[in-house]
């Protein structure tokens, strides 16, 4: 019998934006229920990837598969409609509308009213933000704006949930508390997390992909990959520049 | 042969009113993103600005060539100053202001002068070229057309202006994060756009009457060029043109005016629903 | 109050104000000022439809008059045609909701954006327009109904009892059928906004992406909110041809702008507020009309001038915010939750 295909995968997945090769090639494949962090420096073409996976760049060349089916150039709708979650870096949310009501509606294409009230009122005690349901989400702080649009991406319990940078703009303390809350939502889903925080990795400790200069670096558990002279030098040669 | 000619300078003829109407309009499009709907009535005021200079004694050519397009110009920095410069960054509400303006300038000229219409002669006479005679004035406004796009070319290549403009043209978020367009290079902009919409109102003038009301005539054909070309200035209008022109004077050919407009109304939204940005959007990214 | 409650009294509120107005306007009005309420319910579904539009949908439709004259001259042809106006309306509304299903297909599939949105839509208008305009001449005739250029389809037919094509809706029938209209569009967008569609509508525009990201598919839903505005457009349309009757300024620019400016003088987002907007503005505009020498076009931009630069939000909305702010209020509980670190 032949292993299942794994849940998510790129193929020789290339970007280009004219003449810049933003991602060349990559092929990464996430298994069922995995945790897995893609770092990088800025400019490593990390949040272009993201952005291949979510639909909202169609990728030049290469193929996206999920559960081994070519998906590649779906529109974001249809790949959120596969059962991905999305937060993208800066928080996108219903400003104008009661926070709750957009974890409903998150909830609400895939269930009825009652089970859309009872799954969002679920996912905001999950978050510790339930006090907030009924502020607009304009009205929130920075940090709560991340915990209302995680609420909103597991509301509708998928199979994966794919984070930019969550803790951009966090201090030491919100991100460990941040990196604690993607490991127990790992309990339910399977989660990749774009980051370039090495506290964050560390703080997460699951297998590691680095991204250097569109290409995939190394892949390897975040212990070793903390400790490579490499993935050192392409963070301090950026740090130095 | 001669039919050849005839519907060839016909066509040539089309596609440079649609470049005199548009250039203006894309001049503030390709910068600032928003569609200046005050545009006919821009035209307008330069088409009253020449008709009175050239009533009151001036030589037609300096009436239109000159008095036109700096008073309207003046005219747009007036307008820059207390109206556009409040709304930077609310495109919406831009457009939705500069409607206020077509509205109200329509109406305080109607006050002013009335409905009556006054006008020009075409001057020039008709030139034979060939076995047929055609207006002079038509092949002025083909050099007028080159001319204009000549200057704008120039503009954007060699000043300071030029090369703000191309960088917002390519990529707007970039140029302005970099802080490379600051309010004065928005400013200017929006005058150059004015005057470049007062000298096409006055080079019109003689072919159509002079009202409160004439910039309704031409700006349905301004947008869609405008649209259809995209945000690169100079390369949009010219290809946008030469595309809407040829089908718009092709469908009056065959049928009349209005279907020849409605006809090049249809070819653009086909075209916008393939490309969304228009045909600068896609095709010649890299262009002025 | 649940969205349920609220949305169940403002129908009830209208049901009240709509109910008063059919049961006191027809004997207290003059004929002529009769016919004139009957337009301004017109113009106010004609505000509604926007309003819905782009206050729900986040939709810039500049061009909203395109289908309410497309609505008029259907109804018109058809109902010469037909020999009966009642048959004529179902034909009205179809045409204008296609029209509408149709632009927005090739707006929304292709994803323009705003700015593209509002200048496609109005020149659309422009150009029916001008075309309405160029129909002068026997040429111009779809089966019996000459189009009439300039001067439009005077012999526009009125409404009838449905069947009965002979026993044509008296001025005062006409106005409660206005009303009716008017009331029973007002209450079918209220209920659309507790639908499912209706809460993503809004939703989308509140932030198109986050929508797309939980799987809702954008364009659908804008290509069923812009339908069913331009449908109401095309209701308006049908009444404005029975107590005027259809001629190619419905397509003018001048029409054209006036349902913006009621739109965003009233509030974008909210639906009473452009209807009230629409009934003041007319009610100003003629008067402006009859002051010797004054152009109501000066009134009209300078009042969107004003709006813009002085009212952004609309005068609905911003006196709510300025009764909220008046309101006596209790301390905020949670002032003392700490905001984690700002943005980059």
């Amino acid at each position: 019998m032949t292993a299942p295909p794994p849940l998510l995968a790129t193929e020789e997945l290339t970007m280009r934006f004219g003449g810049v090769v933003a991602v060349d090639r990559v092929s990464v494949s996430i298994a069922e229920g995995e945790l897995r962090c893609l770092i990088g420096p800025n400019g490593a073409g990390k949040s272009t990837f993201f952005r291949c996976l979510t639909g909202q760049y169609r990728p030049t060349s290469g193929r996206v598969l999920w559960r081994g089916r070519d998906v590649t150039g779906f529109d974001p709708f249809r790949m959120a409609r596969l059962g991905i979650g999305i937060k993208t870096q800066v928080p996108a949310l219903f400003d104008g509308l009661p926070v709750v009501e957009g974890v409903r509606l998150a909830a609400r294409r895939l269930h009825g009213e009652r089970e859309s009230r009872r799954l969002a009122d679920a996912a905001l005690d999950r978050l510790g933000i339930a006090h907030l349901a009924d502020r607009p989400a304009g009205l929130l702080a920075h940090g709560q704006r991340q915990l209302a649009e995680l609420a909103t991406v597991v509301a509708p319990g998928p199979d994966l949930v794919i984070l930019d940078e969550p803790t951009a703009g966090m201090g030491a303390e919100e991100t460990a508390r941040t990196a604690g809350l993607i490991r127990e939502l790992n309990r339910d889903h399977a989660v990749v997390v774009v980051e370039h925080d090495m506290q964050f990795i560390r703080a997460i400790a699951r297998t590691v992909t680095v991204f250097h200069q569109g290409r995939v670096l190394v892949q390897d558990s975040a212990d070793r990959v903390l400790t490579d002279p490499r993935v050192r030098d392409v963070y301090l040669g950026r740090a130095a520049a | 042969m001669d039919l050849a000619l005839a519907v060839g300078l016909q066509v040539l003829t089309g596609v440079a009113m649609l470049v005199i109407v548009s250039l203006g309009l894309a001049v503030v499009f390709g910068m600032m993103r928003v569609i200046n709907l005050a545009h006919g009535e821009f035209m307008m005021l330069g088409a009253f600005a020449a008709v009175l200079a050239s009533g009151a004694g001036l030589s037609l050519w300096v009436a239109m060539l000159v008095v036109a397009p700096v008073a309207v110009g003046l005219f747009g920095l007036v307008v820059e100053r207390l109206l556009i410069r409040r709304l930077y960054g609310r495109m919406v509400d831009t457009m939705l202001a500069t409607w206020g303006l077509s509205l109200a300038l329509v109406g305080g000229m109607t006050m002013l002068v009335g409905n009556s219409v006054s006008g020009v002669s075409a001057p020039l006479g008709s030139v034979a070229i060939g076995g047929f005679r055609t207006s002079g004035y038509d092949l002025f406004l083909i050099g007028a057309a080159v001319a204009l796009s000549l200057g704008v070319w120039a503009a954007l290549r060699f000043t300071r202006w030029g090369l703000v403009a191309r960088g917002t043209m390519q990529d707007a978020e970039t140029a302005s994060a970099l802080g490379v367009a600051p309010d004065r290079v928005y400013a200017a902009t929006f005058v150059a756009g004015a005057a470049l919409s007062g000298l096409a109102g006055a080079l019109l003038a003689p072919l159509s009457g002079v009202v409160p009301t004439m910039g309704a005539a031409y700006i349905a054909r301004a947008f869609i060029t405008v649209i259809t070309g995209g945000a690169a200035i100079l390369a949009g209008t010219l290809s946008a043109s030469g595309l809407l022109g040829t089908v718009s004077t092709l469908g009056t050919f065959l049928s009349t005016p209005v279907l020849g407009e409605v006809a090049m109304l249809a070819v653009a939204i086909v075209l916008l629903r393939l490309l969304p940005r228009g045909i600068t959007g896609r095709v010649f990214r890299r262009a002025l | 109050m649940t969205a349920a409650g609220r949305a169940a009294l403002h129908i009830g509120a209208a049901a009240a104000l709509a109910a008063a107005a059919v049961t006191v306007l027809p004997g207290a009005l003059e004929l002529f000022a009769l016919i004139n309420a009957t337009v301004w319910a017109a113009m106010a579904l004609l505000a509604l439809s926007l309003a819905f539009a782009w206050g729900a949908g986040g939709i810039l439709c500049f061009g909203q008059t395109a289908f309410f004259g497309l609505g008029g001259y259907a109804y018109a042809v058809a109902g010469i045609n037909f020999g009966d106006g009642a048959l004529a309306v179902p034909v009205a509304l179809a045409v204008a909701t296609l029209a509408a299903a149709a632009l927005g297909w090739l707006m929304f599939y292709g994803r323009v954006g705003d700015v593209y949105m509002g200048v496609i839509t109005l020149t659309v208008t422009l150009i029916l327009f001008k075309f309405a305009n160029s129909t002068a001449g026997e040429q111009w005739r779809i089966g019996a109904a000459p189009l009439g250029g300039f001067n439009g389809i005077p012999q526009t037919p009125p409404l009838n009892w449905p069947g009965e094509p002979d026993n044509a809706l008296t001025p005062e029938q006409v106005f409660v059928f206005a009303v009716l209209c008017l009331f029973g569009c007002y209450a079918a967008v209220k209920l659309v906004l507790l639908t499912r569609f209706g809460r993503v509508a809004v939703a989308i525009k509140e932030n198109e992406l986050r929508a797309e990201l939980l799987g809702y598919d954008v364009r659908a839903h804008r290509l069923g909110v812009f339908t069913i505005g331009g449908a109401m457009a095309g209701l308006a349309g049908v009444l404005f041809a029975n107590c005027v009757f259809v001629s190619p300024t419905m397509f003018s620019l001048a029409y054209a702008g006036q349902v913006v400016i009621w739109v965003l003088v009233g509030g974008v987002g909210t639906f009473a507020g452009p209807m009230a907007a629409c009934v003041a503005l007319q009610a100003l505009t003629a008067w402006a009309g009859t002051v010797p020498g004054f152009d109501p076009n000066l009134l009209l931009g300078g009042v969107l001038l004003l709006a813009v630069v002085a009212v952004p939000r609309g005068l609905l909305p911003t006196a709510q915010s300025l009764l909220v702010r008046l309101r006596p209020r209790p301390r905020r509980r949670g002032a003392e939750e700490r905001p984690m670190a700002p943005a980059e």
